[in-house]
């Protein structure tokens, strides 16, 4: 479904990314981990059209997206949730999600119907699914970190994407709620038919949901595969794993 | 508070409106007219300033072009108001179209700035085209509309023709704030919140930031072009600091002053302006100092606007006291 090919990114000389190509097919759960500064976000931009490669290539579906913008590239099928949240502060949790369905549903160019209960269907039972239907009415921005995490995701799939990219959907999240979280995802991921790609800091949620990994270290993948090759990946344990064991 | 909700407050206001110069003076019918077609203006910036988060220093050129079109169409070309009025926006709104393709490139203060440049050349145009603006003189007595069927009208026949054109003035005010309410509270509008949010988030929803807003560029500048059309025709004349930026940095004040978190927040603050400024000048010359003075206190102690600081006291006051 996605096809990454040896993308490669610098900035001021300072190569973030150099070429970088991973494959992830329909319904794949796949994660990419590294350390900090490993380049797993610069690469999340590039394949999600934030920044444009100095080199390779994008595929969705076989269609070269490389350099489309996000708003295409959001509407052909990918959603995106980011690492700090990133929602509307001063909208409603309602809101929120609701301009998710109005934008990919195409009715953002009507200037002259009410937009108030537009989707509500849609929205309250996007809402219900990650149990925010009750927070509805607020402003999002008062919400507690883990609540607007929550709902960071549910703007992304207000979108309706096929493929989905989390960046460390979990950050900044108490063990309880980031339980909790994978939980949802995987349940969503499951009843949608979502192929998932995501970036995590936390290895024990990435060994219980990944079905591939793929580790990056200075921008270059290091070694990639199951859960269990990846784990006893000598190169892996050696700059990654190794100090833990 | 329901029962209070369900009265149309706008209605009733337009209704209260039109009855301003049956208290047979001058200068309310006056003041009134300017404080109409200024709330106009200021709620049209108020399109970009709070609903799209755009901050646009050079909104006069719109008005302006808008005044210039509606004079000289009126004057030079004998065209009926019916007809002038109507190409006041959509000549502001094809300017705006121009030059907002290239604004909507960049982002805050190089956005902000961007605006003032375009509308400091359509101000130097409009200072020395002679032939067509009348250049540095401007071009006075524009004709006023033929009102004369307003005088087989009810209670209307017995006004002056600047009554008259007040009556107009209201009317066509009311419409296009009716109209400019119905985009806000539309998708199109919901759209325009989340730019103002969060713009990067915005694409990722697959919104296309700069095309939505290039359109709001564009609606506000044909709304600010059809207050300048109505501002020609009221001020007997269209002259060059019409568009000049310290235009639009009083309708800016405007908009600010009343509060951009709501509708009709820069209405009220043209209203408060105006007014404010025709009482003081009255009594001293440093109305700037005033006004400097003003400014001060709301950014300070009212940073939502007199709408928002009345919106918090009526909150305080509906909200049942703790014990």
């Amino acid at each position: 479904m996605l096809e990454v090919r040896k993308v490669a990114k610098a900035f001021d000389g300072f190569q973030a990314v150099a070429g970088v190509s991973l494959a992830v097919p329909r319904g794949q759960i796949a994660a990419i981990i590294g350390p900090n500064g490993a380049g797993k976000t610069t690469l999340f931009n590039l394949i999600t059209g934030h920044l444009r490669p100095d080199a390779g290539a994008v595929l969705l579906d076989g269609r070269d997206i490389t350099g489309l913008p996000p708003h295409d590239v959001c509407r052909l099928g990918m959603g995106r949730s980011f690492q700090r949240i990133n929602i509307f502060p001063r909208l409603t949790v309602f809101q929120n999600v609701q301009a998710g369905f109005i934008s990919h549903r195409g009715r953002g160019l009507d200037l002259f119907s009410r937009v108030g209960q537009l989707y509500r269907e849609e929205t309250e039972a996007l809402l219900e699914s990650l149990g925010l239907l009750d927070r509805s009415g607020e402003v999002s921005g008062f919400l507690s970190h883990g609540a607007q995490k929550q709902l960071e995701l549910g703007i992304a799939l207000a979108s309706e994407p096929r493929l989905l990219l989390l960046d460390e959907p979990t950050a900044g999240m108490s063990a309880a709620e980031t339980r909790e979280t994978i939980q949802l995802i995987s349940r969503i991921a499951a009843e949608r038919g979502l192929t998932l790609l995501f970036t995590e800091h936390d290895m024990e949620v990435v060994f219980s949901i990944a079905q591939k990994i793929t580790v990056l270290h200075q921008g270059r993948v290091i070694a990639e595969g199951a859960p269990a090759e990846v784990r006893n990946d000598p190169e892996v344990r050696r700059v990654y794993l190794g100090e833990r064991r | 508070m329901s029962g209070l909700r369900r009265i149309p407050w706008a209605l009733v206001l337009v209704v209260a409106a039109l009855f301003v110069p049956a208290l047979g003076s001058r200068f309310y019918t006056f003041v009134a007219t300017d404080v109409a077609i200024l709330a106009l203006f200021a709620v049209s910036l108020n399109l970009l300033l709070g609903y799209t988060g755009l901050v646009s220093f050079g909104h006069a050129a719109y008005f302006g072009i808008g005044a210039y079109a509606t004079g000289i169409l009126m004057k030079k070309a004998g065209i009926p108001f019916l007809l002038a009025f109507p190409a006041a926006g959509v000549l502001a709104g094809l300017f705006a179209l121009v030059f907002g393709f290239f604004c909507v490139r960049l982002t805050k203060i190089y956005f902000a700035m961007l605006t003032l440049a375009f509308a400091q050349i359509v101000w130097a145009i409009c200072f020395k085209w002679n032939d067509v603006t009348g250049g540095e003189q401007g071009m006075p007595e524009i004709p006023y509309p033929d009102l004369a069927w307003m005088e087989r009208l009810p209670l209307a026949g017995q006004l002056r023709t600047s009554d008259h054109f007040y009556l107009l003035t209201v009317v066509l005010v009311a419409a296009c704030l009716w109209v400019l309410r119905r985009i806000v509270g539309s998708p199109f509008g919901r759209i325009l919140t989340t730019i103002r949010e969060n713009p990067e988030r915005a694409e990722f929803i697959g919104v296309n930031v700069r095309r939505f807003e290039l359109i709001a560029f564009v609606i506000a500048g044909a709304f600010a072009g059809l207050a300048g059309g109505l501002f020609g025709i009221f001020n007997r004349g269209v002259f060059p600091d019409f568009v000049y930026w310290s235009k639009s940095s009083e309708v800016l004040i405007m908009t600010i002053l009343g509060g951009i978190g709501y509708f009709y927040g820069p209405a009220v603050g043209a209203l408060v302006l105006l007014v404010l400024n025709q009482q003081i000048t009255s009594y001293t010359q440093y109305w700037p100092f005033i006004l400097g003075t003003i400014l001060i206190v709301l950014l300070f102690a009212f940073p939502s606007g007199i709408v928002g600081a009345l919106d918090a006291a009526a909150r305080r006051l509906a909200r049942p006291r703790r014990a």
